[in-house]
């Protein structure tokens, strides 16, 4: 490598037309490069400096290479696929080479499935902490000593970035922008440590891709990247941007809320939680400065909130008060305990057994509604884990249409709308692998619906108010209630 | 969301096309492979010529090529000097591109990398505060050695901008510049020190950050800037935070006194700070003192609770670690809730906090039994965050939810994921060796367990088994049968050996089985793994010893076939037990006792959390994750048995001058600084630390350079004289002064009640804000000796007013700003009316938005 430089430096210095090597003196080089104006001029300088001073910038050079690589924070990023190709890299301090990946493969292979390769690995020189999104791992280098959340949390804010800018966060987007992704890494940590992570400040800095710029972009070689100065990273409110304007005004808000339990065999609810999210998309001119109210805020257990949040006003009065970003975003999640009953909107009959000594058993589940508050129970999928020695499985749905995946063993009963008239139900045989000892226990199932209009919880937003602005936004709020990790034990 | 994805496939489809109009000289795309290794070098040609070309659309062009290389992670070296040419484009993104492949490959080609020095040098002197930040992070990422000169000069002019952003950037580049050179340790700390008092909130966390990296021991630069961080804390962004506040957590517990111990600081049995129960009650009765908080310690505490609501679980973790490791345990209780809501985050997120609550539920159980049933686990939870939940539930289990807690482990033993069944199955037996009310049930379902169809399974259950029946040497004659019988069906080599082993044990117990297994093992001993072989040997030995009649030659023939074994150890264990147990004329004195030594009573194992010995590493750092110290782990230090001056982190007044002068301009950017936070609370305190007098500023420096003298604890301690009059005695050089701030202090402590009462207003139910005045006012008192008594009062008095009515105008200020809300009257209606185009009905939904489904309707009409 050494050579190379030395040939590199060389050829170069032979394209000098004027040899002013005889500056050998270091601060007069520097000043004279200072005072230089014209490019040609400086190149011919510094050509000349170099070479007189290869030898001295070369030895602490090498030492530096390997001795003190002290340096907090992340120092690279691989991405990899799940068929285990590095397909982009990025360092923000000196070059780890790609085979620190292979302890990572090491691991990966140790672990069953990619769900269970550890997030924290220790190599003899570097800490791997990882994440997992979307089929593809986001595997940083680190050095020294860092809370590992600190390193994770960044992480799953750069896949959300991706998601942001590119639709979707996949080998495929990331390879097709893989410019913009530069870019926005670049811009995203400084050394290693979070620069601008803020959503809208990214986008100031750097253009989302769309056809209509990338069009105009290669007719006129205007590009991606903004030559302002996001204003918001300098001010106190850096997650919203300056000089918004639309013709519409909007703001709408979608409270999500998901239904976390644990059924159990018999039917009674072994664990229940309500998590709720408070979405927002937020279309407004200027610098509005928003409050929300509830009906009843009290029932709020646990809030987190985005860094708009007043946080005095909520202490004190309970209301969201804040300057919005623009755009999406997440304004609060929140949880409803578990210690407020927590309404259960289906309920689920089963009976699945598998006979001793046979190759067969029978499966037979219904779904019914129950304190769905008068609201239509929709989007029903069922997913079943069945047991390994569970070969095949031919069922009749009375509703819905069903698959049963041989290889992964998983059934997926698509039901759709509950009608409270005609129950849907899921009945058939299941085949066995023969000889083999029947099933210990039997699959649990996990459910999904969805209820429109409705916050479980009963959370309901009071108003909202703008000030700072004087024209008058549109406003809209939506109820959803989900199922989240909902699971029938059988 | 939708839209998004529609852009999506808009801008795939766009991006080619562009690509394709821009690359009619090449045929491969920059995202494309570029595979082939045999037309690089011509390939590396035509990107030269393109970035020779003049038109920036093929320079563009090339550098983005370039740059998918060096995502590939190719080598594009050799394009340096080309690259490097672009560097003053006036094109910004061929600029910023440049800038990438510059830092990348600097290092490399560090003579060539100096050709690029002069245009930072330039922009460094810009005048768009951006340009100056970037060109003083690209120079700072060169990783030239040669250039440390020139990067020193540029930080120590960054550092003193007007601009933060530009400020925040050199506080960056201090760290690079101490990894490429640590030899400039000593000027970077200079920069540091003066960064540190930087107000702005953007710069906050990163030169926290370059203070972590390059001089964590220098916790005297922290004593000034304490307070306001603490203050600021809440406006930084939130990386920042996490890096302060980890900072301040080590700051914390090297200043203050333990909160834990009810009792006092002098007392020296300070040893561990985990403390039984026991200890603390007899400390109590012991204690002298009352112990009070130092307020800073309570302001800090304070600060960072509203940052548990935080949306960033590094921000939490680290706001728990602090309650965890510094705040009296009473108040730990509230971060329990926060860390339970980051289990429904992420996978990685929350395999951390729970290995963090593992740690914490074996010290404290109470703080996570209200939370119990978060821990149940889903058979969709990845095996590692199931054992993990397993270990918590592990933890909290006691007397009154052992039953509850039964019952859904015995879900769990039936899991279809095996690894999960069988840790569940060591779990049972922690339980029921911790809770003696359940170590009969518990041992009667492990019992059930060894009918179970699944290998591992019983497998796991003999091995629990062993131990709980070595932890009860009571007769448990028919489980042992009942265990022999399965020797006939288990293979397992573990569990064979753990019942060879059993069965050894309490061979008396099972006179008439255990020769009889004794006999079938000899049959299987060549087939057996050698785990199992062994324990066979020990088995022959035992029943050698106890009934030698039945079973003499059966042990000779084992021992026969130990001694040919292929293994060593188990020729070496048959020629050792051969010779102790078979009397022969050689054998010494040993095998007399060697009924003793096999049949000795032997300890029953301990059945522990594998988080046991977790918490002396600083929670949520890696090192607790790895349970290894990791390179660069900075420990957390004990507690101090005497807290350091504390005088040391009040402000002078010099600098809080300048903010509090009636000119408005200042002022105003103050409060709209610290506008967010808006707290009462806040301003007070600062408040109060500017009333703090230059001198006393000045002079508390001076303690501190003079070492820990610890006096003065103006602690409000109102008994501390005795300790005091030793220390002067130490150092009678100081006693004059000394004598003299004591009375200073007598009075201080009479002036802050006044001072109490006249904050009473602002400062209601804030008791330690009040004292941190208090604390202030003293010291500042110090310094009026000469005065009378009656005149620094009433001077005190007039200063108190004029701050309240400072305070008082500071809200008039804050009106001014954009984003208060009592600036605009809330007269005009607070329903904004549709606009006039959409139809009479959606004008009546969106009257209120409490009318769910109208307004849902519309929404969905638009989404």
């Amino acid at each position: 490598m050494l050579s190379l430089k030395w040939r590199l430096s060389s050829q170069l210095r032979s394209s000098c037309i004027f040899n002013l090597s005889n500056i050998v003196d270091r601060g007069g080089v520097f000043e004279a490069v200072n005072q230089a104006i014209s490019w040609p001029l400086q190149l011919r300088v510094l050509a000349a400096f170099s070479a007189s001073s290869a030898s001295v910038c070369r030895g602490p050079g090498a030492e530096s290479l390997t001795g003190t690589g002290v340096g907090k924070m992340i120092h690279s990023l691989f991405l990899i696929n799940c068929s285990g190709d590095i397909f982009l890299e990025k360092h923000w301090k000196s070059v780890v080479s790609q085979s620190v990946c292979d302890y990572f493969f090491e691991a990966q292979e140790k672990a069953a499935d990619v769900e269970n390769v550890p997030p924290v690995i220790s190599t003899p020189h570097h800490y791997l902490i990882s994440i997992y999104r979307d089929k593809l791992f986001f595997v940083s280098v680190i050095q020294t000593e860092v809370p590992p959340l600190f390193v994770i949390e960044f992480l799953h804010r750069v896949a959300d970035t991706f998601q942001d800018y590119f639709g979707e966060c996949s080998e495929a987007a990331i390879k097709d922008n893989v410019v913009i992704v530069y870019e926005l890494l670049e811009e995203m940590l400084d050394n290693g440590f979070p620069l601008a992570t803020e959503s809208n400040i990214l986008k100031e800095l750097i253009k989302p891709p769309t056809i209509l710029r990338s069009v105009v972009n290669s007719i006129t070689g205007s590009s991606n990247v903004g030559d302002t100065l996001p204003t918001g990273q300098l001010s106190n409110i850096p997650w919203r941007r300056a000089g918004v304007k639309y013709t519409n005004n909007e703001a709408y808000f979608d409270v999500i809320e998901e239904i976390d339990a644990i059924i159990d065999k018999s039917g009674s609810t072994v664990f229940a939680e309500i998590q709720g999210v408070i979405d927002a998309c937020i279309k407004l001119s200027g610098m509005p400065d928003l409050s929300l109210s509830f009906m009843n805020p009290r029932l709020l257990d646990d809030v987190s909130f985005h860094p708009c949040i007043r946080f005095k006003r909520w202490e004190s009065e309970r209301v969201l008060s804040f300057i919005p970003p623009d755009g999406n975003f997440r304004l609060i999640s929140y949880r409803v305990s578990s210690q407020n009953l927590v309404a259960i909107p289906v309920y689920v009959k089963h009976s699945i057994s598998f006979k001793e000594n046979s190759s067969c058993g029978r499966f037979d589940i219904t779904i019914g509604p129950k304190q769905n508050m008068g609201k239509t129970i929709e989007g029903i999928t069922v997913t079943v884990h069945m047991p390994k020695v569970v070969l095949n499985m031919n069922l009749t749905p009375t509703q819905g249409s069903y698959t049963f995946d041989p290889v992964t063993k998983v059934l997926t009963w698509d039901v759709g709308k509950i009608t409270p008239q005609k129950l849907p139900s899921l009945k058939g045989l299941v085949n066995l692998q023969s000889g083999a000892p029947k099933p210990e226990e039997n699959p649990s199932l996990n459910i999904q619906f969805k209820i429109q209009q409705l916050a479980i919880s009963g959370l309901k937003v009071n108003r909202l108010d703008m000030y700072g602005e004087k024209y008058k936004p549109f406003k809209g709020v939506k109820y959803v209630t989900k199922a989240g990790k909902f699971q029938v034990r059988t | 969301m939708s839209s998004n994805s529609f852009s999506y496939n808009e801008q795939s489809g766009g991006g080619e096309a562009a690509e394709l109009g821009q690359e009619a000289t090449s045929t491969i795309s920059p995202s494309g492979a570029f595979g082939l290794f045999s037309s690089d070098l011509k390939k590396n040609e035509d990107l030269k010529q393109m970035l020779e070309s003049n038109k920036d659309s093929a320079k563009l062009d090339a550098m983005k090529r370039i740059v998918g290389m060096i995502a590939k992670g190719k080598n594009a070296s050799e394009l340096f000097p080309a690259v490097v040419k672009n560097v003053a484009s006036k094109n910004i993104e061929i600029k910023k591109l440049v800038y990438v492949y510059l830092v990348r490959y600097a290092e490399e080609q560090q003579d060539l990398a100096l050709l690029s020095i002069s245009t930072f040098q330039r922009a460094l002197k810009d005048p768009n505060q951006l340009i100056r930040a970037s060109a003083l992070r690209v120079l700072s990422s060169i990783r030239v050695p040669i250039i440390v000169p020139i990067m020193m000069l540029a930080i120590k002019e960054a550092s003193a901008d007007l601009s933060p952003y530009v400020r925040k950037n050199a506080a960056h580049a201090i760290q690079k510049l101490y990894s490429l050179d640590p030899e400039q340790k000593e000027m970077l700390i200079e920069v540091i020190e003066k960064l540190l008092k930087d107000k702005s909130t953007l710069v906050a966390g990163s030169v926290v950050m370059a203070f972590e990296e390059v001089c964590p021991d220098r916790i005297d630069l922290i004593h000034k800037n304490y307070r306001k961080l603490c203050n600021l804390l809440v406006d930084v962004e939130e990386w920042g935070q996490v890096v302060i506040i980890h900072m301040l957590t080590r700051y914390a517990r090297t200043q203050f006194v333990s909160p834990w111990k009810e009792g006092d600081e002098l007392e020296d049995n300070e040893k561990n700070f985990y403390e039984s129960d026991d200890d603390q009650k007899e400390k109590t009765d012991k204690r002298k003192k009352p112990y009070t908080m130092d307020p800073d310690h309570r302001l800090l505490i304070r600060n960072t609770k509203p940052l548990l609501q935080s949306r960033n679980a590094a921000v939490v973790m680290a706001v728990a670690q602090l309650y965890w490791h510094i705040s009296p345990k009473s108040e730990a209780g509230i971060i329990s809730k926060s860390l339970v809501r980051l289990l429904r985050s992420n996978r990685e997120v929350q395999y951390i906090v729970l290995q963090n609550i593992a740690t914490m539920s074996i010290q404290r159980k109470g703080m996570f039994e209200p939370y119990l049933k978060s821990f149940y686990v889903r058979s969709t939870d990845p095996t590692m965050i199931k054992t993990l939940k397993l270990e918590i539930l592990t933890n909290l289990a006691n007397e009154a939810n052992i039953s509850t807690l039964l019952r859904e482990f015995q879900t769990y033993v039936k899991s279809q994921d095996k690894q999960f069944a069988a840790a569940t199955i060591q779990t049972i037996g922690r339980c029921a060796t911790n809770i003696l009310e359940v170590t009969d049930t518990c041992l009667n379902g492990l019992v059930c367990l060894l009918s179970n169809r699944d290998e591992i399974v019983v497998a796991e259950s003999v091995v629990v088994i062993k131990k709980l029946l070595q932890m009860q040497p009571a007769q448990h004659g028919e489980i042992i049968k009942h265990m022999a019988k399965l020797l006939d069906s288990i293979t397992v080599p573990v569990a064979r050996a753990s019942i060879l082993w059993l069965i050894g044990e309490n061979c008396e117990r099972v006179p008439k089985i255990a020769p009889d297994v004794l006999r079938k093992m000899a049959k299987s001993f060549t087939s057996e793994d050698d785990l199992v072989k062994l324990q066979i040997l020990n088995l022959g030995a035992k029943l050698y010893l106890t009934n030698s009649k039945q079973t003499k030659l059966l042990t000779q023939y084992i021992l026969n076939l130990g001694k040919y074994d292929q293994n060593y150890d188990i020729r070496d264990r048959t020629r050792f037990i051969r010779q102790l147990i078979v009397p022969n004329e050689k054998s010494g004195a040993l095998s007399k006792y060697a009924k003793k030594i096999f049949l000795a009573q032997k300890p029953a194992p301990l059945l522990e959390s594998p988080f046991k010995d977790r918490d002396h590493f600083q929670l949520g750092t890696l090192s607790h994750t790895l349970n290894v110290k990791a390179t660069g782990y900075l420990e957390l230090s004990n507690w101090p048995e005497v807290a350091p001056d504390p005088s040391v982190r009040n402000v002078e007044v010099i600098e809080l001058a300048k903010e509090w002068t009636p000119a408005g301009k200042a002022k105003q950017e103050n409060s709209a600084k610290k506008f967010y936070s808006e707290s009462e609370e806040e301003e007070d305190s600062s408040d109060s630390s500017s009333d703090s007098e230059s001198e006393s500023g000045s002079e508390s420096g001076e303690q501190g350079q003079s070492g820990e003298e610890g006096d003065s604890s103006e602690d409000s301690s109102e008994d501390s004289s005795s300790e005091q009059d030793s220390e002067s005695g130490r150092d009678s050089g100081q006693e004059n002064k000394r004598t003299a701030k004591r009375n200073s202090k007598a009075k201080g402590k009479s002036d802050s009640e006044d001072g109490e009462k006249e904050n009473e207003k602002s400062k209601t139910s804030d008791s330690s804000s009040a004292e941190s005045s208090s604390i202030e006012d003293s010291s500042s008192d110090s310094e009026s000796e000469s005065e009378s008594e009656s005149e620094s009062e009433s001077r005190r008095v007039t200063k108190e007013k004029e701050k309240k009515t400072k305070q008082d105008r500071t809200p008039v200020a804050k009106d001014v700003s954009l984003l208060d809300l009592d600036d605009f009257n809330p007269v005009s209606t607070p329903v904004a009316l549709p606009p006039p185009a959409l139809s009479p009905s959606l004008m009546a939904d969106l009257e209120g938005l409490n009318l769910s489904t109208s307004s849902s309707v519309i929404s969905e009409n638009i989404y």
